[in-house]
C-alpha cells in the first residue's frame, strides 16, 4: 500500500465499452485523402458554382440550391445510417454501433438544420413567402423532428437512453417512406410550381460534384464523431480501472 | 403460436379487468378528451360556425393527446408494483406482453372514442356519423397505429427519468403519418360529396403503417426491453 | 428442463461509470440457502437481477446447470421464482385473481387447486376475494412469496424478503425457506438482517463494492465475520 499503483491499460472486457471490432484510428492515408478531397471540393465547388449558368427566372438566388439539395440528400443518407446502426445496436449490443448511431443522429440534425435554413431563404426570394408547406421541406422537417427527439432522449433519458435513441432512429428511418407519401399526397391536393426545376445541362455536373463533396464531408464528420465517442469510452474504462485499483489496495 | 396468443390475451384481459374495477383511465381520459374538444371549440368557433376542416383536425388532436395520457397511465400502473418485471420473468414469449398491452390500451381508447367522435360531430356540425364504416375504419386503424408505436416506447420509458415528458416528445413525430392520414381521410369523408376514393387511400395507408410498425415493434420488443 | 445448480463465473456488470459487480464467482446448488450480504450498493440486487435473467452481465458467465445465460429462454424462466423489493402484485385484483393470472401465464394445470393451496399456505384463505390493495405489508409479502412459488421453481431468488415483516412472520418465512431448500431447491437470498441470516442461511457470500469479499460456509457468528469482511481484514 506504500507504492503508487502501477496504472496499466486494463485488458478490454469482451463486452466493455471499448470493445470493438474496428480500429479507433483511421489510417493516415485515408485521412490525407479525405482532407485532400475535402479541400479540393471546398476550393473547386465555389468556383464551379460561381461559373455555373444563371437560372432563367431566379437568377443568382437559385445557386443556394447547390447547398440546399445536397444537404437534403445527405440528411436522408444520414437518417438511413442512423437507423441501420440503431437496429444493429439493438440486436448486437456492440458499443460501436451505438456510437455510430449517435454520430449519425447528430449529423442528421445538423444537415437537416441546413436544409431547413436554406429552404426558406430560397423560398422567400423565389416565391415571396418563408414557408408554404412544400412537400419536400415539410417531410424534411418531420424527419428532422424525429431525430431531434432522438437526441433529446439520449440526453435526458438517463441510463438506458442509448437503447431508446437507437429505437427512435430505427423507427424514424422506417417512417421515411410513410412521411414522404402522406405529405406528398396531402400537398398535391394543393398543387403549385415544382420546387426543383429540371436541371439544365450546365448545372447538372456542378450539382453532382457538390453532392459528392457533401457526402465526403459527411463521412469525415461521421467517423470523427464516432471516434470521439470511442475515446470517451476509453477514458471511462481507465477511470473504472483506476477506481478498482484504489479499492483493491 | 397458441401460447403466444394465450399469453397476450391473458395480459389484455387482466388489464381490462383492472380498468373495469378502477375505471380510472377511461374516466379521466374521456373527461380530458371532452375538455380538450371544448377548448378547441372556444378557440375556433366564430359566430357559431367553425373553420372548414376543423372538426377532422381537432378529432385527431384529441385522439393523440388522449392516447398519450392513456399510454402513460397504463405503464405507470405496471411500474408502481414492478409488475412489468413479473411479466418479463414469465416464460411466455416477451412480444406477447407487447401484444397484450397493445390490445388493452386499444380497447380503452376505442371506448373513449365512442364518446369523442359523436361529441366532435355535434359541437362542430360535422356529419361524422353519416359514414360510420369509413369513419370507424379510419379511427380504428389510426388508433391502432398510434398505440402500436406508443406501446413500445411507453414500455421502454418505464424505467427512464423524465418519462412523462419524453413520451410525447418521442411519440408525436413518429406518429405524424398516422395523424396526417387520419385527418385527411376524415376530411375526405366529411366533404360534400364525400371523396370515397381518397378516404380509401388513406385507410390503405393506415393499414400498411400499422402492419409495418407492429411487425417492427414485435421484432425489437425483447432486445430493447432487456438491459 | 431442470438444473441442480447455478454458477456465476467472473461476473461483472457496470452502469456507465460505476461497476456494480466485479468478477464475482459463486456456485449455489440445490438444498442450499445462500445469503448475499452487504451494504446498499454492494451489488446484491444486481446479482439477483442477473440470476433472474432480467439483466445481462457485462462480462463473465452464468450457467443454470449446463445451460448458458444466452440460451436461457422461457424454459429456464419457468424454473425461476423471484420475490423482489416490490410485491409484483396487482392492487386492484383480488388475491385469487392475482394467483390465477400468474398461474395461467406460467401455463400451470389444475389452477384452482394450486391457487387454493397457495392461499392456505399464505394464511389468506379468508381474504381470498379481497383486493390486494387492502392488504397489510405482511399479507402482501406472504402472497408475493406464494406467487413466486406457484410454478414450483427450482431457483428461488429473494431480495430483502424480511423487510416489513414482524418477528413472527419473519420466523415463519425462515422456516418456509428451510423446508423449500430441503426439497432440493436452490435458494439465493439478499438481506441486511444478519441475525435472521445467521438463522436461515447455510452459506453466506459477502459483497463489498461489487466484489465478493468473502464466502463463509459456516454461518455462525456471521456478525463478526461480516464486519471483518467490510473492513477488509477477513
Amino acid at each position: 500500500m506504500a507504492s503508487t499503483p502501477n496504472l496499466q491499460l486494463p485488458t478490454p472486457d469482451t463486452r466493455g465499452p471499448t470493445a470493438t471490432g474496428g480500429t479507433a484510428r483511421l489510417g493516415v492515408g485515408v485521412w490525407a485523402l479525405g482532407i485532400a478531397i475535402g479541400a479540393l471540393l471546398f476550393v473547386m465547388t465555389p468556383r464551379m458554382i460561381a461559373l455555373a449558368p444563371y437560372e432563367s427566372t431566379m437568377g443568382l438566388v437559385q445557386k443556394i440550391f447547390y447547398y440546399h439539395a445536397p444537404s437534403g440528400i445527405t440528411m436522408f443518407l444520414s437518417a438511413f445510417v442512423a437507423g441501420i446502426a440503431g437496429l444493429l445496436y439493438i440486436f448486437k449490443r456492440q458499443p460501436r454501433y451505438d456510437r455510430m448511431c449517435l454520430a449519425a443522429s447528430e449529423l442528421t440534425v445538423l444537415f437537416g438544420a441546413m436544409v431547413l435554413i436554406t429552404g426558406p431563404l430560397w423560398a422567400r426570394k423565389a416565391w415571396g413567402v418563408w414557408w408554404d408547406w412544400d412537400a419536400r421541406l415539410t417531410s424534411s422537417l418531420l424527419l428532422w423532428m424525429m431525430f431531434v427527439a432522438c437526441l433529446l432522449v439520449r440526453r435526458y433519458g438517463g441510463p438506458g437512453g442509448e437503447r431508446l435513441g437507437a429505437a427512435i432512429a430505427a423507427f424514424g428511418m422506417v417512417n421515411v417512406p410513410f412521411v414522404y407519401v402522406s405529405v406528398n399526397i396531402w400537398r398535391t391536393l394543393h398543387p403549385k410550381t415544382t420546387v426543383v426545376p429540371s436541371l439544365a445541362p450546365g448545372m447538372r455536373g456542378v450539382f453532382w460534384i457538390c453532392t459528392l463533396g457533401f457526402v465526403v464531408l459527411y463521412t469525415l464528420l461521421l467517423t470523427t464523431r464516432a471516434r470521439l465517442e470511442r475515446q470517451r469510452a476509453m477514458a471511462e474504462d481507465l477511470h473504472l480501472a483506476l477506481e478498482e485499483r484504489s479499492t483493491q489496495s | 403460436m397458441r401460447p403466444f396468443l394465450t399469453a397476450a390475451w391473458l395480459i389484455a384481459r387482466k388489464d381490462l379487468t383492472v380498468e373495469v374495477r378502477s375505471r380510472e383511465i377511461v374516466a379521466t381520459t374521456v373527461f380530458f378528451a371532452v375538455s380538450c374538444t371544448l377548448v378547441f371549440a372556444f378557440s375556433l368557433v366564430q359566430e357559431g360556425r367553425t373553420v372548414v376542416d376543423a372538426a377532422a383536425g381537432l378529432l385527431w388532436i384529441a385522439i393523440a393527446f388522449s392516447g398519450t395520457l392513456a399510454l402513460g397511465r397504463t405503464f405507470e400502473r405496471e411500474r408502481f408494483n414492478d409488475t412489468l418485471r413479473a411479466l418479463m420473468l414469465a416464460p411466455s414469449d416477451r412480444p406477447a406482453i407487447y401484444v397484450g398491452k397493445l390490445l388493452g390500451i386499444l380497447a380503452m381508447l376505442l371506448a373513449v372514442e365512442l364518446v369523442l367522435v359523436p361529441l366532435v360531430g355535434l359541437l362542430f356540425q360535422a356529419p361524422l356519423l353519416a359514414h360510420p364504416g369509413l369513419i370507424g375504419a379510419l379511427v380504428l386503424l389510426g388508433t391502432l397505429g398510434f398505440c402500436a408505436v406508443g406501446t413500445l416506447f411507453a414500455a421502454m420509458l418505464v424505467r427512464t427519468r423524465s418519462r412523462d415528458v419524453l413520451l410525447p416528445v418521442v411519440l408525436y413525430p413518429l406518429t405524424i403519418p398516422v395523424i396526417i392520414a387520419g385527418v385527411r381521410g376524415t376530411v375526405a369523408v366529411l366533404a360534400s360529396p364525400p371523396d370515397l376514393a381518397m378516404a380509401q387511400f388513406w385507410i390503405g395507408l393506415l393499414a400498411s403503417f400499422d402492419a409495418v410498425f407492429i411487425l417492427l415493434a414485435l421484432w425489437t420488443f425483447e432486445p430493447v426491453m432487456t438491459e | 428442463m431442470d438444473f441442480d445448480r447455478i454458477s456465476f463465473t467472473n461476473v461483472s456488470r457496470y452502469f456507465e461509470r460505476r461497476r456494480a459487480l466485479s468478477h464475482v464467482t459463486l456456485e449455489c446448488a440445490g438444498g442450499e440457502i445462500v445469503g448475499l450480504l452487504g451494504h446498499n450498493g454492494a451489488g446484491k440486487s444486481t446479482l439477483l437481477s442477473i440470476a433472474a435473467t432480467l439483466l445481462r452481465p457485462s462480462a463473465g458467465e452464468i450457467r443454470y446447470g449446463t445451460a448458458a445465460f444466452d440460451d436461457a429462454g422461457p424454459d429456464v424462466r419457468r424454473r425461476i421464482g423471484v420475490l423482489g423489493h416490490e410485491t409484483q402484485l396487482y392492487g386492484e385484483l383480488t388475491a385469487t385473481e392475482n394467483l390465477r393470472f400468474f398461474a395461467s401465464l406460467y401455463g400451470m394445470n389444475r389452477i384452482e387447486d394450486r391457487v387454493a393451496l397457495a392461499l392456505s399456505r399464505a394464511e389468506l384463505s379468508r381474504r381470498a376475494h379481497d383486493a390486494v390493495s387492502g392488504f397489510s405489508r405482511g399479507m402482501r409479502q406472504r402472497l408475493a412469496l406464494e406467487r413466486a412459488l406457484l410454478h414450483e421453481p427450482r431457483l428461488l431468488l429473494l431480495d430483502e424478503p424480511f423487510t416489513g415483516l414482524d418477528h413472527h412472520a419473519s420466523l415463519a418465512m425462515a422456516d418456509r425457506l428451510a423446508s423449500l431448500a430441503a426439497e432440493g431447491r436452490i435458494v439465493l437470498l439478499a438481506t441486511h438482517d444478519l441475525d435472521l441470516a445467521e438463522r436461515v442461511v447455510t452459506r453466506a457470500a459477502i459483497l463489498r463494492d461489487g466484489r465478493l469479499a468473502a464466502i463463509h460456509n459456516d454461518p455462525r457468528s456471521l456478525r463478526a465475520r461480516y464486519l471483518d469482511a467490510q473492513i477488509g481484514t477477513g
